[in-house]
This record gives structure tokens, sequence and C-alpha cells, in this order.
């Protein structure tokens, strides 16, 4: 009975949990309500990917009103995977939050901080789980506005400026998926996705559906920070609380590379706009000079945080490569990547908040002689690191090894050598850190102030070290649930159509 | 020149979405910023209401004699849509005081100086 309500209860908890938190008032009580919200979502999203993997989809009508009149929740293995990174990482990230923050935002502004992060959280899981297009233009832009808000509450100045930044890049990249799913609708008369998805494949080509896909593709574009549209997401992750970029990182940009995916695979159809549109050739092509450019870009940061968001756009591109292959292999690739780097980005921002929270600092300057001071800290930073390089026995070596077999299986000997060198470079910038914080002597021996962050910072930052771990040896439940999904959105559109 | 006049509604939205995206992109100032994006969305919530419109319909209110109605599904999209676009540009403008109140001054360049200073 409860249980049917299931594919919208991740959305419905944290949206109804913001204005409660907000009236909390006290900062602990507000720390301790969101956290459970948000650790019961996760919960949920992990029963409904162990639910849509043995039984496949689930959809939920909601308020009654039968899709396609009515807005339609659509669970699948896909946005189940996906679910469980988001309000796993988000769970994590609250439990670290409440001492992080405490350095980085104004007092009194703590509640607005879980508020605006339980909305976050809301939108996020309301764009994965939505089966309507109009729906998730909505979505999209609630847990945006929350995201810059999120920006905006650090104390540092220039994060109001990055935060006004991403704003209007975020606007105008919503406006262009409105404008998209507006063309869509002129020609189809329809936003369910599957109804969409069943329509657009009547046509060869129009020029109403091209130009609404291209819309929507260069909107979705700027919101995935794919180079060279990514100019909003240093800054904005830069001066952010360092629990935000955390969270951000690892879902934010996540969340629109599975909008991406959902536009292409599932509306579209692949044939269409890869054969039709020639988008791979772009894609790919985008992906592999993101990867280099910002990996480069990253080489050279100063600051740890600044150089984090660079390798950020540089991963995202691994992760659109994946799309770009066209095969089933290469999106399971993409898709296990968007779940690893979660882990690891999730590890590393947190590690490097950590740092921020001891010395008040995210230059690189700070690093000296940490290898010492702040050990588990440091440890869990080089850990995280290796899994970003792709060192076997970590996460991020097995979303390498999937992406460099779809690579050969196509017989790209290029773009799998490209994909290795641009690993290479993911070593430079996390060893220049690792060299400071172990071969370098601390600035000032005599300062004792520096010393291991909190238990309750150690505690999510090495869950998700041992979670880079654990996925790096034991990959049966990634692989699996990344290969359902990839091989579900890889069957044509108008057989999904069918299973309803 | 028909081609002008029959589908004048979509030169207007064209004509306002560029202008719209022009200010985003060239005002140095952050309120003007602000207005650009604002007509930017507006020019889309334009072109919805356009689409709605089915030729010879009346208005979707259920009466007696009219057999044909014009398409009520985008105005009540277009509606969440400006509810959206009023929240973005609240959020924006709030922004902007705080900006005004650490830098004082909403002009682009004029931060941009102050923060190099740093």
């Amino acid at each position: 009975m409860f249980a049917q309500h299931f594919p919208v209860l991740p959305i419905v908890l944290p949206l109804i949990g913001a204005p409660v938190c907000m009236l909390l008032a006290r900062s602990q009580l507000a720390w301790l309500f969101a956290t459970l919200i948000s650790g019961f979502s996760f919960f949920i999203s992990i029963v409904l990917l162990l639910t849509t993997l043995d039984q496949g989809v689930l959809s939920y009508a909601l308020g009654g009103w039968e899709p396609p009149w009515g807005i339609e929740m659509r669970v699948d293995v896909a946005n189940a995977l996906v679910l469980s990174v988001v309000t796993g990482l988000s769970t994590l990230v609250l439990v670290y939050a409440k001492q992080s923050i405490d350095k980085e935002i104004d007092r009194n502004q703590h509640t607005l901080f879980y508020t605006a992060h339980l909305l976050c959280l809301a939108g996020l899981s309301g764009i994965l789980s939505t089966g309507d297009a109009f729906n998730l233009f909505v979505f999209l832009e609630i847990s945006s506005l929350a995201t810059y808000t999120l920006v905006s509450l650090a104390s540092d100045r220039r994060a109001l400026t990055a935060a006004f930044r991403y704003l209007v890049m975020g606007t105008i990249g919503a406006t262009f998926i409105l404008i998209g799913v507006g063309m869509m609708y002129m020609k189809t008369g329809t936003l369910n996705m599957l109804d969409l998805a069943a329509r657009i494949a009547e046509y060869d080509s129009n020029r109403t559906l091209n130009t609404g896909l291209a819309f929507i593709l260069i909107g979705v574009s700027i919101k995935l920070a794919l180079f060279p549209l990514h100019m909003w997401l240093p800054p904005a992750y830069t001066h952010a609380p360092s629990a935000v970029s955390a969270f951000l990182a690892g879902t934010a940009t996540k969340v629109a590379v599975y909008v991406m995916v959902r536009f292409i695979f599932t509306i579209y159809g692949a044939e269409y706009v890869f054969h039709e549109m020639g988008m791979d050739v772009i894609l790919l092509v985008l992906a592999i000079v993101a990867i280099f450019n910002c990996s480069f870009v990253a080489t050279v940061q100063s600051n740890v945080k600044t150089m984090l968001a660079y390798s950020s756009v540089a991963q995202i591109g691994y992760m659109i490569l994946g799309i770009s292959l066209v095969t089933s292999a290469g999106l399971m690739a993409g898709l296990l990547h968007i779940f690893n780097h979660a882990l690891m980005k999730g590890a590393l921002f947190m590690a490097v908040g950590a740092v921020l929270f001891r010395t008040g600092s995210a230059d690189i300057k700070a690093y000296y002689g940490l290898g010492k001071r702040m050990p588990l800290t440091m440890a869990a930073f080089t850990i995280a690191g290796l899994s970003i390089i792709g060192v076997p026995l970590t996460a991020g070596f097995v979303s390498k090894w999937y992406l460099v077999t779809a690579a050969l299986e196509q017989q790209h000997w290029l773009i799998a050598f490209l994909i290795l060198t641009g690993s290479l470079l993911a070593i430079v910038y996390i060893g220049r850190v690792l060299e400071v914080a172990y071969f370098k002597e601390p600035a000032d021996p005599t300062d004792t102030t520096i010393k291991e962050a909190p238990v309750l910072m150690l505690i999510p930052m090495w869950i998700l070290v041992l979670a880079n771990i654990y996925f790096g040896i034991d990959t049966s439940l990634s692989v699996s649930a990344a290969d359902a999904a990839s091989k579900w959105l890889f069957q044509p559109a108008a057989d999904l159509g069918a299973v309803r | 020149m028909s081609f002008i006049v029959d589908y004048y509604n979509y030169w207007i939205v064209v004509f306002l979405m560029m202008a719209g995206f022009y200010i985003v992109i060239s005002a140095n100032n952050l309120v003007k910023k602000v207005v650009g994006l604002n007509i930017f969305q507006t020019s889309v919530f334009i072109m919805y209401i356009s689409i709605g419109k089915v030729s010879g319909g009346s208005a979707p209110i259920l009466a007696d004699g009219i057999t044909s109605y014009s398409n009520p599904l985008p105005h009540v999209l277009i509606l969440t849509a400006i509810v959206v676009g009023v929240a973005t540009t609240a959020v924006g403008l709030a922004l902007i005081v705080r900006i005004k109140r650490a830098y004082g001054t909403v002009e682009e360049n004029e931060f941009k100086d102050k923060d190099a200073l740093i």
C-alpha cells in the first residue's frame, strides 16, 4: 500500500522537509532533521534500485491522473541508479556539513543552508524520476535556484559574483531547454516522454524537431558544463562552501548528464540524434577537448578547489565520451563513471574542505607538510586522487577500463590512447598536491592549531573512500546496474512505448 | 511579404529573444543583465502562447454552440514558467543587493578590478 508511493517519495520528502527545516530555526535541529530526511530518501532510492533491477519499470501517476495526460513519475534502472548516487551523497554531505559550515557560513544562515540543500535534493530527485518533459524543466529550475543560493551562502564575497554568473548561465541554459520542449510540443502535441518518443519516431527528419533538439542539447550542455560552456563552474565550485562543492560536483552536473542521456536515447532515439543529426562527432570532439584542456588548466591552478573544479569538467568529458561512442558498452561506461565520479569527487572535495576547516585556506601553500599533521585527511585525498587517476583496485579504474574497452570494441585506437593520456594529466595535478603534502616541510612547524579534522567530517569522507575501494574490487552491483541501465536505454524508443 | 505578416508573432519572439540575449551578453551593469534575462524569457512565453492558438478556435471556456477551442495547455505551462522566471529574477536581484553591499558597485568591470587587488 505504502510501497506504491515510493517513486515519488524521494521528491516529496525533501520538498516538505525544506520549509520545516526553516521553521526549526535551531542549527542543530535543522541538521538532524535534514540528515534524517535525506537518509530516508536514500533508503527509498536503494529499494527502488533493487526493485527496478528485479521488475523493470515503476510508473506512478501523480495525483491519480493517468499518463500521458497527467504527469508520470517513471523510475527505471537508469534513474534509480543515479537517484541512489544523489541521495546517498546528499546524506553523507549533510553529516559532513555540520562542522564544515561552521567556519564557512554565517551562523544565522545555517538553517537556510539546510533548507536550500533539501530543496536542491528535491529538484534533483524530481529531474531523475519524472517522465514528463516540461516537469523536468520545472524541477531543473527548482534545483538550480537552490544551487545559486547554496553557492552564495559562503562568507567570501567572490561567492556572490560566482553565484550571479552561475545564475545567468544557468537561466539561459534552462530557457533553451524550455524553447526546445516547446518545439517538441509544437510538432507532437504531447509532453510525456514515452509519448514523445513514439510520435517523434514517426518522423524521419523534421526541421522543428531538429531545432528543438539543438536547443535542448545546448541548454543541457550549459547545465552539465560541457566544454566550452563550462566557464560558470570553476568560480562557483571554488568559492562555494566546501560541503556545497562536494555535493554539487558529485550530483548537479551528473544529473544534467542524465538529462542529456534521457533526451538523446529515450525521447529522440540514438538513431535520430547520431545518424540524422551527426551529434556523435560533435560530442566526441568536445569531450576530448574538455578532457585535455581542463586537465591542463587544472595542473597550473594554485587553488586546490579550482583545480578539482577543472578536473570535474574533464571528468564530465569522459562521461560524454562514453555517450558519444553510440554503443551500449560506451553508454554503460558513461553511466558507471557518473556513479564512480560521485564517490571520488565527493571524497576529494570533503578532504579539501577538512583542510580548509583547519588551515583556513584552499591554496596549495596550505598543504605543505600536511601529510604528517592531518594523516587521515591526506590519506583520504590520496586514495580518492588515485581513483581519479584510474589506478587499479579503485573505482576510477573500473570506469576507465570499461571506457577504453568500449572504444577498442569499435577499433577507435586513437580515442583509447587519448583516454589513457588524459589520465596521465590527472597524475600531474593530483601528484602536485601529494608532493607538497608528503615531501615538503610545513611553512610554520611550530603551529599546533593544525591537527586532524573532526571525526564528524572524517567519517563521511572515509565512507566515500572505502566505497571507492569497494567498488574498485567488487564491481558486481555498480556494473550490473549500469549495464542494465544502458541496455534499457539503448533499445529503440518505439519498443519502450510498447512496454506500457 | 506574407512570410513576415502571417508569422508576425514569431518574428516578435525572435526579435525579443535576440534583444534579450544581447543585453545579457553585452551589459556591464548587473541589473541590466537581469532585465535582459527577463526579456529573453518573456520571448519564450510569447512563443508558447502562440503555439496554443487554434485558427478559428475560441477561448478555451466551455460554452454552447462552440466546437473549436484554442489549446489551453501551453497557457498553463507558461503560467508555471512565469513563476519560475519571477523566482529567478528575485534570486538574481537579491544577489545584486548583496554584491552592492560587499563591493559598493554593481558594474561588472569595477568589482573585477576590486577582486584583482586582493
